[in-house]
């Protein structure tokens, strides 16, 4: 059995987890405080995810950037893909807050969505 | 200008949760003053998730936690002004404000809470060596740059310090093109909260140097290289020890300072440790009606926690008015103490006649504590014993006191919390 220690990201609690793998599964996990940390722990020692965030340009407001997340954690590995898309997108005033900007980004099947308002000006 | 009964100072996360929370106690009459040209502070520049898990129940970005509180703002019909500059506190809740719209106006307000927020330690008060060249920003101001004004402020970058905006700022920068070459921190643990150091500098292998600082900056115009030094346990730089990085960006995250401008001169008494007012258990300073919350009161590190407590200052601000603006009880109260590795508590003092049925008393420690317990003493005798994994002083502590267990004891002068090993 292989041991894996991670901080948990999943609030600023930052619990201490002790994951306890067999061929590449995890069968345990110690140290969570809430189900979120048994579920981060789990992903994470077999396929990391994050949710990104970023800005995306907007035009049309007296803005000239509206802030975007991907509306679901997306494979670490992809990141970077996403941070292109993202940075190739223009947005077009009015925006609010959920909407969709980019759908399916990086074929990750999390779509990209505002996380402010841009008014028209 | 119109009078008002509660008047607040800023309008970011503190200013807006202690606003609906006043209006919501019962009073009407309440302005919000903000100088920024929207509300919500320095929040609407942090673009990034982890904001409102304890209050909403889920992960929002900085924009999207203000916005909750916004929104309820409009619903409620508060008054507030942007582009307003507070001038000044008189110690009789006299509020001095500017704007383009009405000039200079004065509003007798019969309650003030003070939630101005904190600002960055810069270079000048750091004491870095060598030129001064373009190219060093705070972090916040690096963040501001990069997410509201859209420009990058350089490719290759040093960041001095491991508060937590430094190390948004390592990901954010990485995340937009630019090359992190470490984090360099003086103290030897982080001063930022163990998710970050994950989430933004080992998920893109940033190195994070503990017990390092600046020595060098050199530049004649713009910044080329810094020089990173190892430090003793006195803090200073170890000869010999020496590396330098080509960069063209220095970020500073060293530390947040509340801005005390306006409540000093108001004559608003100050805690040397925190850079903050000293608050009784209503969160009130040592001016009847003035109350503070949030970073203004002392540097907190969850949003949640500032939307917490600024909640109860917005409503003993409406209670202090409702009950005909009775000053605090002063004689008899319980002194709050911190002691051998707490380092301070908010409040300082408890009125069991004014406290509301559990009161939380914030503090931070001085050091890293593994396995240790939060102890909590009424005068002599430990009442409280909780183990804690692990308290470092990036991440703020608190602990639950009841009103009928310290009504119970008459005659109780002092509460203790003290970090005990065993």
């Amino acid at each position: 059995m292989d041991k894996r220690e991670l901080t948990c990201i999943g609030c600023p609690m930052g619990c201490f987890l002790t994951v306890m793998l067999e061929n590449g599964e995890a069968v345990s996990v110690e140290g969570n405080t809430c189900q979120k940390g048994d579920i981060y722990a789990r992903k994470e020692v077999v396929n990391p995810t994050r949710i990104v965030t970023s800005t995306v340009k907007l035009e049309g407001s007296d803005r000239s950037r509206v802030s975007v997340k991907t509306s679901t954690d997306i494979p670490k590995s992809k990141i970077f893909d996403v941070m292109k898309e993202i940075n190739e997108a223009i947005a077009k005033a009015p925006v609010s807050i959920g909407d969709v900007i980019i759908k399916n980004v990086a074929g990750t099947g999390s779509d990209i969505i505002a996380t402010g308002n841009g008014d028209l000006i | 200008m119109k009078s008002y009964d509660i008047v607040i100072v800023g309008g970011g996360p503190a200013g807006l949760a202690a606003a609906i929370a006043a209006k919501e106690a019962g009073n009407d009459s309440i302005l919000i003053l903000e100088r920024d040209k929207e509300l919500g502070g320095i929040l609407n520049q942090c673009i990034h998730n982890g904001f409102g898990l304890h209050t909403f129940k889920e992960e929002l970005t900085g924009p999207e936690y203000a916005d909750r509180f916004k929104q309820k703002v409009f619903e409620l019909g508060i008054d507030y002004k942007l582009g307003t500059m507070v001038m000044n506190i008189e110690g009789d809740r006299t509020v001095t404000a500017m704007n383009r719209e009405d000039g200079m106006f004065t509003i007798p307000a019969k309650a003030v809470i003070l939630a101005m927020g904190c600002r960055e330690r810069s270079r000048g008060a750091l004491n870095i060596p060598g030129y001064r060249p373009a190219g060093i920003f705070s972090a916040g101001t690096a963040q501001r740059l990069v997410n509201i004004e859209g420009y990058m402020p350089g490719k290759e970058v040093v960041i001095l310090g491991s508060g937590d905006i430094g190390l948004i700022m390592a990901r954010r920068m990485t995340l937009e093109g630019a090359k992190v070459k470490l984090v360099a921190e003086l103290m030897p643990y982080s001063g930022g909260l163990k998710r970050n150091i994950v989430q933004c500098l080992d998920d893109y292998d940033i190195p994070l140097k503990l017990s390092h600082t600046v020595v060098d900056i050199e530049g004649k115009e713009h910044i080329e290289a810094v020089t990173i030094a190892e430090v003793g346990p006195d803090r200073k730089p170890i000869p010999g020890t020496e590396e330098r990085y080509t960069c063209d960006t220095l970020l500073l995250s060293c530390g947040l300072i509340p801005e005390n401008e306006l409540s000093l001169s108001a004559g608003i008494e100050m805690n040397a440790v925190t850079g903050g007012p000293t608050v009784n258990e209503s969160l009130e300073t040592n001016i009847p009606g003035i109350f503070a919350c949030g970073n203004v009161l002392h540097v907190h590190d969850l949003v949640d926690y500032v939307s917490e407590e600024a909640k109860r200052a917005g409503y003993n601000a409406a209670k202090y008015i409702e009950s005909g603006c009775r000053a605090g009880n002063t004689s008899g109260n319980i002194e709050v103490v911190a002691e051998s590795g707490a380092r301070y508590t908010v409040p300082k003092t408890i009125d069991t006649g004014r406290m509301e049925d559990l009161l939380t008393v914030r503090f931070r420690v001085g050091d890293v504590y593994k396995d240790s317990f939060v102890s909590v003493y009424f005068d002599d005798e430990r009442v409280m014993h909780n183990k804690k994994r692990i308290m470092s002083p990036g991440e703020m502590e608190q602990i639950v006191l009841k009103k009928d267990e310290l009504v119970k004891r008459s005659g109780l002068k002092k509460i203790v919390v003290r970090i005990e090993g065993e």
